[in-house]
Order: structure tokens, then sequence, then C-alpha cells
């Protein structure tokens, strides 16, 4: 047999700079198409065709979105599996919760105070009467307890499931705190924001609620934006290779701890705004709602269905899993929780990398032979065409 | 500033009462290529634990260039200039060639300048260079993952110079290497000894013979002896702990 020496193709440089920068203007139109559709299209369907109801879930659905594509960036990218992302969601959702109770009021005390014999305000409301106040709040406090949390156990290189467990203890401390404190923050009854004032409306009418799914769709694009710009440059190498090998970046002489740390507090301020626009298109917001730990392992599983490491795997899981839920628990309502385990079952044993990361990888190239096109190549022309490797590959499979 | 690059002082390290060192003293002038031989469990690879601040001792001083490095920790060391090379090549396997020696020699290795960080022309410059020394200027921008095992070992070689560091600590480059690999990267080796001080721990005595003016002889976590290699093959302690079996065999 012969075998032909077939030195590697390697494309130009300004080869493969023209056809990145094609991509890069493909990606971006791509994404404007999806917003305007998002913002213009699909609600004005809906309310056509008499859903008008499924435009709000939507918009709660593409607030979850945004919590989710802070999950992928910290696990999916840098390995870091959190499951207690519910408490950056409920500090920024509680934040706005806040100032539209005091709102309701005209800033006096909310009413639910009066029920536990509070006369007097609680100090640390009296800032979220301040709008500014309120909107810096919704990101920076998770950002700052996420900075505070982060530092404490990534200095003390604590990885893996001893954090995964961390995350969730912490998330069941400030469940017990938010739910046990009735004179501060109403307990288990948690904060309504339907019945409050905003933009001159109630916060629960229609043009509100337009607003807010705007907000959520805008949000949602400049979190994407955020987190592919973090992902594709060289903080994005650095992530991946701290969540490959974290030891080896020490020896390269780096220090995890601030990397780790910075990606953490981007997460925790995505969940944070996504905390505070779900809860507004909610209408209220409780400990049980969104500091259960079943909240926080679901925020994982959408990213898990949708694929890690991919940014568009989250967005697309969030809605797939959340839809699927709202149709099947409306038309059967038992069967939602095996459903859910299910899926995740399948995802995890069958597509590992979920739907976008099968699609990317084995998806793509079964379009292609569908098509009758040839397989891209993926390692080195060298290595693909050599007919030993070839019959290896076709016979000693498995 | 004294004139050797690492000096260590009656180091000592135990692990729960076994002592994977007992009272090691080793020194290393500037610009010299040491290689560290010694038979399985003498204490190699946990004195480069040590030096590169993976393990603390339990006694004695480690000197960087008349430093004491003790307290500080990897990626301190690493910064002051010491690189460092695994047993296993340890590349980051999902990023390209050219990613993996980019992330090595970024000069400011802080949150801020990577998150700003687009490779200079002077750095992308070294990373050719790099590439072209370590022969993968045709593979650059393949994942790793996808680099035969001789072609990892010479990136993560590449990766320790892409550091710019002035100590190289390099534990076993030829594991699992064809022959010609092995010349190859001898011939490297050499090259970065030029301008290096480099300390290799090595196991095969063909490659030490290949590259080594000075060998230290590592017995139960101590120096058993130090010397040329024809004084360190006619020694007697060496030949009865090390080299003896070979005879055995004959």
């Amino acid at each position: 047999m012969t075998v032909k020496a077939i030195e590697p193709a390697v494309e130009p440089r300004a080869l493969a700079k023209a056809r990145q920068r094609r991509w890069f203007w493909l990606e971006v139109a791509l994404v404007v198409v999806c917003a305007l559709l998002l913002l213009l299209v699909i609600p004005a369907i809906l309310n056509a065709v008499g859903q008008g109801v499924r435009v709000n879930q939507l918009g709660r659905f593409l607030a979850l979105a945004i919590a989710a594509l802070g999950i992928d960036l910290i696990w999916g990218y840098t390995g870091l599996l959190s499951l207690g992302h519910g408490i950056f969601f409920a500090l920024g959702g509680y934040a706005l919760a806040m100032y539209l109770e005091l709102q309701a009021k005209g800033g006096g005390t909310p009413d639910f105070f009066s029920l536990y014999g509070v006369t007097d305000l609680p100090t640390f409301w009296r800032p979220f009467n301040s709008l500014p106040f309120t909107i810096i709040a919704i990101w920076l406090i998770p950002t700052l307890v996420a900075i505070a949390l982060g530092y404490l156990v990534f200095r003390n290189r604590i990885r893996g499931v001893y954090f995964s467990i961390l995350t969730q203890a912490a998330l069941i401390v400030f469940f017990n705190f938010f739910n046990g404190q009735q004179k501060l923050i109403n307990g288990t009854n948690g904060l309504k924001t339907s019945t409050s004032p905003i933009f001159g409306v109630q916060a629960s009418a229609p043009r509100a609620q337009a607003i807010f799914y705007a907000l959520s769709v805008v949000f949602l694009v400049l979190g994407y934006v955020v987190c592919r710009w973090l992902t594709s440059g060289r903080m994005g190498r650095m992530l991946v290779a701290i969540r490959d090998d974290e030891p080896r970046v020490r020896f390269s002489g780096y220090n995890p701890t601030g990397f780790k740390v910075f990606v953490f507090a981007v997460s925790a301020a995505l969940a944070g705004i996504a905390g505070a626009l779900f809860t507004v298109q909610s209408g209220i917001i409780t400990p049980s709602s969104s500091l259960s730990t079943a909240f926080s392992i679901e925020m994982v599983i959408w990213v898990a269905v949708g694929g890690r490491a991919t940014l568009v795997g989250a967005i697309f899981g969030t809605l797939l899993v959340n839809f699927a839920r709202t149709l099947l628990s409306e038309q059967f309502p038992a069967v939602w929780l095996f459903f859910q385990g299910a899926l995740f079952l399948s995802v995890v044993t069958i597509l590992p990398n979920g739907i976008i990361g099968w699609l990317r990888s084995s998806g793509f190239a079964l379009g292609r032979s569908l098509f009758g096109r040839r397989h891209p190549v993926a390692t080195y022309p060298s290595l693909e065409t050599d007919p030993d490797v070839e019959y290896e590959r076709q016979n000693l499979r498995d | 500033m004294s004139d050797k690059i690492l000096e260590i002082e009656h180091l000592t390290v135990s692990f729960d009462g076994f002592k994977a060192i007992t009272d090691l003293n080793f020194s290393l002038d500037f610009g010299e290529l040491r290689v560290v031989i010694g038979p399985n469990g003498a204490g190699k690879t946990t004195f480069m634990d040590v030096i590169t601040g993976k393990t603390k001792p339990t006694e004695g001083k480690v000197y960087f260039k008349g430093k004491d490095i003790l307290p500080y920790r990897e990626h301190e060391i690493a910064q002051m200039g010491i690189g460092r090379k695994f047993q296993t090549p340890r590349v980051y396997l999902k990023l390209t060639p050219r990613e993996n020696l980019e992330l090595s020699c970024v000069r400011h290795k802080n949150v801020w300048s990577v998150l700003r960080g687009k490779a200079s022309s002077e750095e992308r410059h070294t990373v050719n260079d790099l590439l072209e020394t370590i022969g993968l200027t045709s593979r650059a921008d393949i994942p790793a993952e996808l680099l035969s095992h001789g072609e990892k070992q010479r990136l993560e070689i590449g990766m320790l110079v892409a550091q710019s560091p002035d100590l190289l600590l390099i534990d076993e480059p030829v594991a699992g290497l064809t022959d010609e690999e092995t010349e190859a990267v001898g011939h490297l080796l050499m090259q970065l000894a030029e301008t290096h001080s480099i300390m290799v721990i090595e196991h095969d005595m063909e490659f030490v013979r290949q590259i080594a003016r000075k060998v230290t002889v590592l017995h139960q976590g101590t120096v058993l002896c130090e010397g040329s290699m024809d004084e360190i093959q006619n020694d007697p302690r060496v030949i009865e702990v090390y080299l003896g079996k070979e005879d055995e065999d004959h």
C-alpha cells in the first residue's frame, strides 16, 4: 500500500482572517434579526392568534435565559458548577420588588409591615426609594456578594463538587434568612410588584409589561454580547485553560483566583438582572420561588440541555425547557417532573454536549453528508486521508 | 547577588512521617544544565514540587537568585522566573498550540490585562518563532488534543520557554518518545541551555549521556553523589543503587 505523504494544507493567515471577519458579521446580523423578531414580530403574531398570554411567558423565559448565560459562562467555560445562583437571582429580584413596594405607598411603609407590628421602615429599605439606586443595586449587590463569596472560596482552592455543595449550602442560608425574616422582608409571603406604579402606570398594565418584555430582549442581547466578547478573546482561552487544567495555569504564572472571582461576579450580575426582569413580569417574588434549591438546579439543567460552552445553547435550552414545562403542565399537570427528569437523563446519556453542542459537532456533519457534501477536515489532511487511519476508523470502531 | 541561581539547604519533606526528602543540599550555577537521576522513589518529583511551591517542606531553605522563595505561591514563583514542565505533557487540550503559547507569553498576568488583551505584534512574533523552534508551525491552529504525544511534549517545552524563565525545571522530557523525537528534544534542550539554567529529571540513560555535563544522583531523598557522567558511572555507590541492576543482567 502506498502512503502518500500529504503535508497539511495550511490556510494563509490573511484568508483565515477574512473568513473570521465574514463569520463575525454573519453572527451580528443573526443576533440583530433574532432580536427584531423577538421585539416586533413574535409578540404581534401571538397577540393576533389570541395567545397574548404567551408573550408574558416568553418575556419571563427570556429573563431566565439571561441567568442561564451566566451559568454557561461559569460552568460551561470555567468549569464552576454553581448550585446557588438563585441567591443572585433573588437579590436582583428583591431589590426591584422593594422599590416597587415602596412606590405602591408613595414612599411610605408597605402594608405588610403592620401585620407584624412594625411601624418604622427598616433602615436598609430607605435607599430603595430611589430608582437610580435600585437600578444600580439590582446588579451591584449580587456582584458584591459573589466577589465576597467567590474570593473566600477560590482563594482557599475549593473546587469541583466541594464548590457546588458550598454554593448550595449558601443558597439554603439565604433561603432561611429571607423565609424567616417577616419583620424585614415579609418572609415566606414574598414581595408583590403588580399593584405598584411604574412609568406612570401600574406595573401589571399591558404598557408596562410591554416595556419589561422589551427590556428582557435588550438585556438578553447585551448579556449575549458581553459573554461572547468575554469568551472569544484571550479571556475566553484563559477560562478554558482554568477549566481544563487549573494547576498548570498556576505554574504558567497566573493566579486563577482573580479570574474565577471575575467570571463568578459577572455571572452573578447577569443573574441579578434576570431576577429583576423576571419578578416584574411575574408580579411577585417569594423565597420559595427564587431561593429554592430546585430552582437553582433547574438553571443548570437548562444549560445542560441546550449545550454547555455554547452560549446560544443556554438561551435555547432555557426557552425549550420552560415552554415544554408550561405546555405539558397545562395538558397533563402530573407528568412534568417525570418529563424533566427524563429530559435531563437523556441529555446526559445521549447528548452529553447538549442540543446545540451536538448540532455543532455531529449534527452539522450529518447535514452535510445528507446533501452529499464531503466531511469537513477536522484534524489535518495527512491524517484524515491516510488510508490506514481510514481503515482503522471504519473497521475497528468499538 | 550570589553566583548560584538555585541553592537548597538542609531540605526535608515528610508526608505523615514518611520522609520523601531527607536533609538535601543542592546548588545550581547560572547557565548550568544539570541532570538529576535516581531510582523510582528517590524524591525527584517531590524535589521539583518544593522548588515550584507546590509542596511546602518540613525543614530547610530554598533560595532562587539569593532570595528565599518558600513563602511564595506557585504563580508568584513562576513569575519570578522558574518554569516547570510536567512528567506527562500538560497542555490545554481544547486550545490550539498558538493559543497555548500565547497564554504563556503574556507579560502581565492579571485579570485586567488579559481582559483587554490582544496579542501585541511583539508577542505574535515570539509565538511564531517558538512554533518554528518546536516544529509545530503546520499544526499551529488545530486543537492541541489532536497532537501526537511527542508534539505535545515539544509544545509544553515551548510554553515553558514562552514564559521566558531564567530557570527551567524539566521532568522526564523524553518519556514515551521515539528515538528520533528523543534526539530532537535533546537538541532543543542543548539550544535552550545556551540562554537558560536548566535542571532535567530523567530516567533514560542514553538521553542523559547525550545532554549531561554534570549529573546529580538522588537516592532515598538525599544527594548520593554529583559529578560528570563518567565519574557517576564509575562511582561504586551509584552502581550499587542504580546502574548495578544493568550489570547483573549481563
